[in-house]
């Protein structure tokens, strides 16, 4: 039998909201299954099952607010008992490692965002018992120990939410949370066993949906502040004559039905894709005082949303994908952003951020990275511009392409590479 | 307005809504762009284009696209590609 625990989709997130259930006891979910609904500062997400399972036990209500880690149904692995004991799979999200010898079948919070860097997967460890006698070594990150000791938190209080059940910093943090919110409503001293009672299950008011924005503001606030504190950022810029490539999208949408015409940041975002093959040293995470270049291109759309906030789901495998898929994942990508229905591995796969203000009017892009990645591509408008071309000038509509880089990952130098080989992978597409 | 064109402006504006429910069709006036105004994007854009080719029965190439920037300027694009709302 296996804890299903409500995860964490964000360095930031402290508590999420079970707005509804995919299933019921009995059913038997395969991995990559949707479980739940889960509202959170960034919006409903669909949670996915990581692992073959059948459901034991529902143990939340629908629309209840939950801190991360609380465990709200009970499965049991589908694969056969033997296999939940010793060699569950685990699959983790950004597909970097599977933990062996893990019991319980826990989600991966998002892969490095900072405050979880230090949870890497302790496969020679045990499984946790419901009890840790003192011979057993605690399973916790480093970090969440030094935030504990900092913060005075009795670590047999913390359910941690990592890999087997490691604790991490964040979920140190959720405690203190709990522990501050418990403090200024009842009394200035509190020990934290109680302080953990107040985050404990409590039915969604109203007022928590219009509180949606404020929340969503302080997760942009977390993510951004850790940014610009953490990464040294260096930025390049270079423009590109979108002559060809407006003339052959020009042409190709002339043979196409509205419905099937392809827009111009899907040639972008392709040319973006490719050209991280070439420079895959901008895909990737900068985790534990390393660069770890990431093999499958996930690019996060940054998608901005009327009544205010920003959402960068995943575009999975866009190097692997042709205009017309683009396009269709894109379109089914923010129509269920705008919707509020992301699943929760789109909202944490992301290798590299992609934001395009150009639509809107802007010339230029100077972009902050979101960490734990280490680029942010950022595509400006399309302007008429003099240009001078083999002693020619001429006037050519002329696209401004930033790039924001962690100097810590990379050097000017590879970003120049990239964007490089991004104008020509874009006159490229235009080559009949 | 006449009444044809109340009838065009008014389904435009149903149109719209579903298009991007969470704007502020209020702030829209007749000759407002309506990207600007209400933040509508290329994707939203495309299938705003879409609704109106299917609700109308008129093709709209994207040459035309530059012709659709107001409700004012939609309200004219139709009643000249489809003569049954003139």
């Amino acid at each position: 039998m296996a804890d299903f625990c409500m995860p964490s989709l964000g360095a930031d997130m402290k508590t999420g909201i079970l707005v509804e259930w995919h299933v019921q006891p009995g059913d038997r979910l395969k991995r990559g299954d949707i479980i739940a609904d889960v509202e959170t500062d960034k919006g409903i997400m669909e949670v996915e099952v990581f692992e073959d399972c059948i459901i034991d036990e529902i143990l939340t209500q629908p629309n209840t607010e939950v801190p991360v880690g609380t465990t709200i149904a009970k499965l049991h692995s589908a694969i056969g008992q033997e296999s939940s004991a010793t060699s569950a799979q685990m699959i983790v999200q950004n597909g970097q490692q599977a933990a062996q010898g893990t019991k319980e079948l826990v989600l991966e919070t998002q892969p490095g965002v900072p405050s979880t860097l230090e949870s890497q997967p302790i496969a020679s460890i045990p499984p946790p018992s419901a009890e840790p006698s003192e011979s057993q070594r605690l399973k916790i990150s480093p970090l969440a120990r030094k935030l504990a000791a900092e913060l005075s938190i009795d670590l047999n209080q913390v359910k941690g939410t990592g890999y087997a059940g490691a604790i991490q910093a964040q979920d140190i943090q959720a405690v203190a949370l709990a522990r501050t919110q418990k403090q200024a409503q009842i009394s200035p001293e509190v020990e934290p066993a109680e302080a953990v009672a107040i985050a404990s299950p409590a039915t969604v008011q109203p007022q928590l949906r219009t509180e949606f924005q404020t929340r969503m503001r302080r997760a942009i606030a977390t993510a951004m502040s850790r940014s610009n504190r953490d990464i040294p950022h260096y930025y390049l810029e270079t423009q590109i004559d979108m002559s060809r490539p407006l003339q052959w999208l020009a042409k190709e949408n002339q043979m196409r039905s509205l419905k099937d015409r392809i827009l111009l940041i899907v040639l972008l975002l392709k040319a973006t894709a490719t050209a991280l093959t070439d420079v895959p040293e901008l895909n990737g995470y900068w985790l534990n005082d390393n660069l770890q270049v990431e093999e499958a291109i996930h690019i996060g759309f940054a998608i901005s949303l009327r009544q205010g906030g920003l959402v960068t789901p995943a575009i999975h495998h866009a190097d692997l994908k042709n205009l017309d898929e683009l396009m269709m994942t894109m379109r089914d990508l923010i129509e269920r952003t705008r919707g509020g229905k992301l699943r929760s591995s789109e909202l944490t796969d992301s290798t590299v951020t992609v934001t395009s203000l150009g639509e809107l009017g802007v010339q230029k892009v100077f972009g902050v990275i979101y960490p734990p990645q280490v680029a942010l591509i950022g595509f400006g408008k399309i302007t008429e511009q003099p240009w001078a071309d083999q002693g020619m000038l001429d006037i050519r509509p002329i696209l401004s392409v930033t790039l924001a880089g962690d100097h810590r990952a990379t050097d000017g130098i590879v970003g120049t590479r990239f964007l490089q080989r991004l104008d020509f992978h874009l006159q490229a597409i235009a080559q009949p | 307005m006449n009444s044809s064109e109340e009838k065009i402006h008014s389904t435009v504006i149903i149109l719209l809504h579903k298009i991007a429910p969470e704007a502020d069709l209020n702030k829209l006036l007749n000759h407002s762009d309506i990207r600007q105004t209400l933040g509508i994007d290329s994707f939203d854009f495309l299938n705003f284009t879409i609704s109106i080719s299917d609700t109308f029965n008129i093709s709209i190439p994207e040459d035309d696209y530059g012709k659709l920037v107001s409700l004012a300027d939609i309200i004219q694009y139709i009643k000249n590609q489809n003569p049954q709302f003139s």
